[in-house]
């Protein structure tokens, strides 16, 4: 990367902290964490604007699902997990995998199926990977995921780790067997899981109340027995909040917690989608809540953020995103000969 | 499923397969067991009874009835280090985890460019005969063949149901082992096996030179009597017991059709893009010019099994048109 991180005196061991914090301090570090939320969120924000101008110059392809207005639920739920906890995700899930800390330039390169991606270039962008972060992906069947996350859950408990699994899945999923199958499950079990459902208000071009009999989504997982709440999910510290408070009662062993995160996304459902099923000022008036514009909003006001500080975070962002594509642009692609790789765990070695 | 009514010396393939769990059970703390009805109930086959009592609840885990859940569940655990059994009542029910058996299990090792394998076993009953009609009767273990990333087992014999669980448990991928209903009460006498059993093999279980009989599971039974019939007439039939249906042993097949130069294909599966095509093909492929005869194929009726008894088996591949296939191929 060519732009310098900045240094960060909070952590600059020629200025230990005093033992006790000081109001000032306590400020500090808000404004710090602060800073580091709306740095991953405008992360996702530009990383996935790159993509509509690469996917228009047809340099990536495939079915792409931008997460673009909702970066506030995957940045706020992350604050709340170690790098130990398990994350599954659905096919919109750039937001979550930058989140949890895969590198840009990992998921570029996957985007553009080279072996330098984190699936090898076999994913694309509803499957991305990465097992040394737990991050067990993208899945593009709709509510597939819910199963395998409690049987990360369960496995975890068993083995006596205290992690807990994080799934996110959408509001459409909320109908699916899977998601009630599994939140039955869950709750029966008592399992360390994370049920994250975000509800933007659609799925595809179906509304919530065209699928939903009772849209209360919270109300209906509660009835598992389990803790569920909702959340405004364009309040990426609320929702960081929510989910801190949920992965607190999950990790005292009080089973899964349920957290809607009530979110919108701003783009079309894919790259394929027209968006003519809802109302252009709809669109409008969420953006008026944009998660980004809300957090850098609150840091203007209470004198957190100044133009240059946004500025150079903006740069280094830019920079760190030239140089995923660049190199994602010049990556190898995988050799035709490599085919039927990674069939079985013996195809591996078997065919080269 | 009554009492198997066998002699103290003999070992039923329920019991075999009992004690290829337990055995399992006891060498690894990673493996447990779970599905419905397979602690309290003892399995809906009677196959893990007792199993409960000697590892506990957690190990031995019964389901709330939600096949995709916990078939789900063995894979996202299989996933994070544990090495599950899963037990599907029957093949029927797997249907309603075919998601994640085809979507997850099957592909997750593909999609994230070999990072996360899956050492997943999923157990199931198949197959028909017992007059239970329509639902309770497929043999869609040829539709599981079809799919690349998963090994599909069909252990046909006592051997085969106690020593086929520990290689597939050591497997990093998916492994499906269809045990056929008709088989739980065969009893005999359990030989040691004479070399690892290993799962790449086809079996020969019995050798001749003039015809080659190949099936798998449920219908080996039928094959083996085939056999003695034929005999009788003057007729050496060879039977192979695929046991893996996937991969399948191209080889073994091959050799067989090179010794005997005729071929009868025996699948308790519908016709019809069943696994008895996928094997002439093959043997249509790799063999054309060993063939002294058409390929026979010997399959069920292409209807929903019917309950009635004598519909039943007329719709079954039974042991007369295995003589009867084996005589139009000689001739
Ligand atoms: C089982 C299944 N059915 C249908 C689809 C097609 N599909 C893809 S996304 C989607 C909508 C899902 O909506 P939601 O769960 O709310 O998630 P969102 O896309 O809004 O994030 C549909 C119907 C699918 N991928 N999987
Ligand atoms: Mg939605």
């Amino acid at each position: 990367m060519s732009v310098a991180r900045h240094t960060r005196t909070r952590k600059d061991p020629a200025h230990p902290k005093p033992v006790m914090k000081t109001a000032a301090d306590k400020k500090n570090a808000r404004t710090e964490h602060r800073r580091e939320l709306l740095e991953a969120m405008l992360r996702i924000r530009r990383f996935e604007e790159r993509c509509v101008e690469l996917y228009s110059a047809t340099k990536i392809r495939g079915f792409v699902h931008l997460y673009i207005g909702e970066e506030a639920v995957a940045v706020g739920v992350n604050g709340a997990l170690t790098p130990e906890d398990a994350v599954v995700s659905t096919y919109r899930e750039h937001g979550h995998a930058l989140a949890r800390g895969i590198a840009a330039e990992a998921v570029m390169a996957e985007m553009h199926g080279r072996t330098t991606g984190c699936s090898g270039g076999r994913g694309g962008s509803m499957h991305l990977f990465d097992a040394s972060r737990r991050f067990y992906g993208g899945s593009a069947i709709v509510a597939g995921g819910l199963p395998l996350a409690a049987g990360l859950a369960l496995a975890d408990r068993m083995r006596g780790l205290p992690h807990v699994t994080c799934c996110f899945f959408g509001d459409g999923a909320f109908a699916e067997g899977e998601f009630h199958e599994t939140a039955n499950l869950a709750a029966l079990w008592g399992l360390p899981l994370l049920l994250v459902c975000e509800n933007n208000l659609y799925a595809m071009g179906t509304a919530l109340a065209r699928e939903h009999a009772q849209t209360d989504l919270a109300m209906r997982a509660a009835s598992y027995g389990m803790p569920a709440w909702a959340v405004d999910g364009m309040d990426v510290e609320a929702v960081e909040q929510a989910a801190r408070r949920a992965v607190e009662g999950i990790r005292a062993g009080t089973g899964p917690h349920f957290l809607e995160a009530r979110t919108y996304r701003f783009r079309a459902h894919s790259m394929y989608d027209p968006d003519r099923y809802r109302a252009k000022v709809e669109i409008e008036q969420w953006k008026e809540r944009d998660p980004i514009s809300l957090l850098t909003d609150r840091m203007h006001e209470n004198g957190e953020l100044g133009d240059k500080e946004l500025a150079r975070i903006e740069q280094r962002i830019t920079a760190e995103i030239d140089h995923a594509v660049e190199a994602a642009e010049q990556a190898p692609e995988e050799p035709v000969e490599n085919l039927l790789h990674h069939v079985t765990s013996a195809s591996a070695e078997a065919v080269s | 499923m009554g009492a198997d009514g066998t002699a103290e010396a003999k070992t039923t393939y329920r019991e075999a397969m009992r004690e290829a769990l337990r055995e399992a059970l006891r060498a690894d703390d990673r493996v447990f067991l779970m599905g419905e009805d397979v602690g309290r109930y003892g399995g809906c086959f009677g196959v893990s009874l007792g199993l409960l009592e000697e590892f506990g609840p957690e190990r031995v885990r019964d389901t709330p009835l939600s096949e995709s859940a916990f078939v789900g569940a063995g894979i996202g655990a299989a996933l994070a280090g544990m090495r599950p059994i899963v037990e599907i009542m029957t093949v029927n029910f797997s249907l309603l985890a075919l998601d994640q058996i085809l979507n997850n299990a099957a592909t997750l090792l593909h999609m994230s460019g070999g990072q996360l394998p899956v050492p997943l076993v999923i157990r199931m009953t198949t197959g028909a005969g017992r007059q239970l009609a329509a639902q309770h009767s497929h043999s869609l273990e040829g539709w599981y063949a079809h799919i690349p990333g998963i090994r599909v087992l069909a252990p046909a014999t006592l051997e085969d149901a106690r020593h086929m669980l520990a290689p597939a448990l050591a497997d990093p991928d998916p492994v499906l082992i269809f045990e056929h209903g008709s088989l739980y009460n065969v009893s005999g006498e359990l030989l040691p096996p004479t070399d690892p059993v290993g799962l790449d093999h086809a079996a020969i279980r019995r050798p001749g030179t003039d015809i080659s009989l190949i099936t798998y599971g449920g219908s080996l039974p039928k094959a083996l009597a085939a056999v003695e019939e034929l005999a009788a007439e003057g007729i050496s039939a060879e039977v192979i017991d695929l046991r893996t249906l996937r991969p399948l042993d191209d080889a073994a097949i091959a050799a067989s059709v090179a010794r005997t130069h005729r071929a009868v294909v025996i699948d308790e599966a519908w016709r019809t893009g069943s696994l008895a095509a996928e094997v002439s093909a093959r043997i249509a492929e790799e063999s054309f010019y060993d063939l002294d005869a058409p390929v026979e194929r010997v399959c069920s009726a292409e209807v929903p099994m019917p309950y009635a008894r004598r519909l039943e088996e007329a719709a079954l591949p039974q042991t007369a048109d295995i003589v009867a296939a084996a005589h139009r191929a000689v001739g």
